[in-house]
């Protein structure tokens, strides 16, 4: 066995496997039609962007609320890596924060495993580690003293603080970091130390908000095999992100989230599927008649076409490049010059754009 | 409740203090103790106060010392760590109700108030020796700990209701005014000769702070009754308390 590499439980088998009978089985989320609606903007803990959206046409609440939820409904079968993909405002941190007992939910319900979250809340408190968005690091403590205070709460000992701490400070790459101050870490540090920190009471199920945002790529690929690992511990893990290759690599299960709402969930691959065709392929013409857009819709291949006011056409397609010629010549004779062109192959990114008319960096 | 992490809260907050603890007792005692220095001995030698003066004011500054401690050690916290920081959110997700945070900020604060009232008297009086004092123990020790609980509760309610732009304000608007018509430097029946002031100052509860303070530490200087003392101060620790668990809860989720 020695020669072999050790596999993820036995690894990491001293870090995340306690006595006890909570391992035995994981712990899965479901929430019922949340709901929340904010009377004042809402505070940065529960996400960014929320601003012009409160607006949008269709809404039915008085000046100054805005929904954040919209009657959302998710279910995360136990010990899987589920992801939370939408643009900025789409509601994914107010979930997070629903489930974390730190939002409360205008109406619906949120579960983690058997627990009613706004009823058992310390029993949650429990099961949960968090990774928030913006590092909220206690910045009158170092490093270490973080991470011991910190499973300290979750009534560990001093001996078992000392250890976890350490592993944790040497799997995230900070052991030289361990007793300075956190007021002078780099972002990436910060985000970091707030992973190991929700990691320190080895939670049945970890959440991470936008988890490798600011974090460079090497960081984020060993964040990802660290996510992984854990996961493969038996640990339910949720996380949102507006990163596609993220979505992609990381998460077993997806729901896309757009206004508050769940638009659309699966596998990575299931979704990807799901799109017209799978290429998508962006036009730009000087102007376009309607005649050139009845054309492109009769080529071979091409599944949908679907044109936003101004110059743009996107055009669903079971092939990529080689359509370009076609269209080029359709555009000739139609009288409209091709101006610019994007060939996207399948990807999340396209079914966002498929089911909601917006671009997941818009 | 869980005792456990209870615990840790509590150690968390008594380890920061030991970390800042220079700055904490320049905070503490410098103000004070010059003003100890000022009028108990400075105007007191010079002839400008008489010399009883000193043990009128020894109670006065105790219950500033106290009071000012105990919100201050409360209330920056709180506005920081909600409004910048956003650091408290790790206590809150801490396996524990979120009320019985707010109960350990107000005893964390308590101690420090304790600390800050029981320090001023050896230093005080080794500044104004000699200082007569005729020291009621019983009635002390329930005065500054209610004293010490209003301060807290009091530094717990404003830090949650204050928004980090407006600490300033809070200062000016609230604590000065406190301070200046506490009763603090002169006793409340010093006000006779101005009713409707003496009347309104009543619900300045510093007022009952020094009085009891005046009552139980230097009894031959007129005071106000040792019931109303009690009485008042229980009122407004309850009032605070309650006030500082319903502002601590509804800020603690959004």
């Amino acid at each position: 066995m020695s020669f072999l590499r050790p596999t993820a439980q036995e690894q990491f088998g001293r870090l995340y496997f306690r006595p006890g009978a909570q391992n035995l089985m994981a712990v899965g989320i479901r929430t019922v039609d949340l709901r929340k609606v904010y009377n004042s903007p809402p505070p940065m803990a529960a996400g960014t962007g929320f601003g012009p959206r409160g607006n949008a046409k269709g809404s039915k609440q008085p000046k100054g609320q805005v929904a954040a939820l919209d009657g959302l409904a998710l279910e995360v079968t136990p010990g899987e890596i589920f992801g939370l993909l939408g643009p900025n405002g789409a509601g994914k941190s107010t979930t997070v924060g629903v489930l974390t007992t730190r939002v409360r939910p205008t109406s619906g319900e949120a579960w983690i495993g058997d627990y009613d979250v706004w009823k058992q809340q310390v029993a949650v408190k429990r099961l949960i580690g968090v990774v928030p968005q913006r590092p909220n690091l206690d910045f009158s403590l170092t490093a270490h003293e973080i991470l011991a205070f910190h499973g300290a709460y979750f009534g560990q000992g001093s001996k078992e603080r000392s250890q976890r701490s350490a592993a944790l400070l040497e799997k995230f790459k900070l052991t030289d970091r361990a007793n300075q101050m956190v007021r002078g870490f780099s972002g990436g540090m910060m985000q970091r130390l707030s992973i190991a920190r929700a990691m320190m009471h080895d939670p049945q199920v970890l959440f991470l908000d936008e988890p490798s945002a600011g974090l460079d790529p090497q960081t984020r690929i060993l964040l990802w095999e660290i996510i992984r690992e854990y996961n493969q511990a038996g640990r339910t893990v949720l996380l949102t992100t507006h990163n596609m290759e993220e979505a992609d690599a990381l998460c077993q299960r997806l729901a896309i989230v757009d206004h508050g709402r769940v638009i659309a969930k699966g596998t990575p691959l299931e979704l990807k599927a799901s799109i017209p065709g799978g290429y998508l392929l962006r036009l730009r013409f000087g102007k376009q008649p309607e005649l050139l857009l009845q054309r492109l819709q009769s080529l071979n291949g091409v599944r949908e076409v679907r044109s936003a006011d101004g110059a743009g056409t996107d055009v669903y397609a079971d092939r990529g490049g080689s359509l370009i010629p076609e269209i080029a010549s359709l555009a000739a004779t139609s009288g409209a010059e091709l101006n610019d062109v994007h060939i996207s192959e399948p990807s999340l990114e396209n079914l966002f754009l498929h089911h909601t008319g917006r671009s997941l960096r818009d | 409740m869980n005792w456990k992490t209870f615990g840790a809260l509590l150690a968390r907050d008594a380890h920061v203090a030991r970390r800042n603890g220079f700055q904490l007792i320049l905070q503490t005692f410098l103000q004070p103790l010059m003003f100890v220095f000022i009028f108990g001995r400075v105007m007191v030698q010079s002839g400008y106060m008489p010399q009883q003066y000193k043990s009128l004011l020894l109670p006065g500054i105790m219950a500033i010392s106290m009071i000012f401690t105990g919100v201050w050690a409360v209330a920056m916290p709180v506005i920081a760590e909600f409004q910048f920081t956003k650091e408290i959110e790790d206590r809150l997700l801490a396996p524990i109700e979120n009320s019985w945070l707010a109960v350990e900020k107000i005893i964390a604060g308590m101690v420090q108030a304790l600390i800050a009232g029981l320090v001023v008297i050896p230093l005080a009086w080794l500044l104004l020796r000699p200082v007569e004092l005729d020291i009621n123990p019983l009635g002390f020790a329930a005065v500054t700990l209610l004293v010490a609980l209003f301060s807290a509760a009091g530094g717990l309610a404003l830090g949650c209701s204050v928004n980090q732009q407006h600490i300033g304000l809070m200062f000016s608007m609230v604590l000065t005014p406190m301070i200046f018509f506490g009763c603090t430097y002169y006793p409340w029946s010093a006000l006779k000769s101005f009713p409707i002031l003496q009347k309104v100052v009543l619900i300045n509860p510093l007022v009952y702070a020094s009085e009891g303070l005046r009552a139980t530490l230097v009894p031959k200087f007129p005071h106000l009754s040792n019931i109303a003392v009690f009485v008042a101060l229980l009122f407004f620790d309850l009032l605070l308390v309650f006030i500082g668990l319903r502002r601590f809860e509804s800020k603690s989720v959004s």
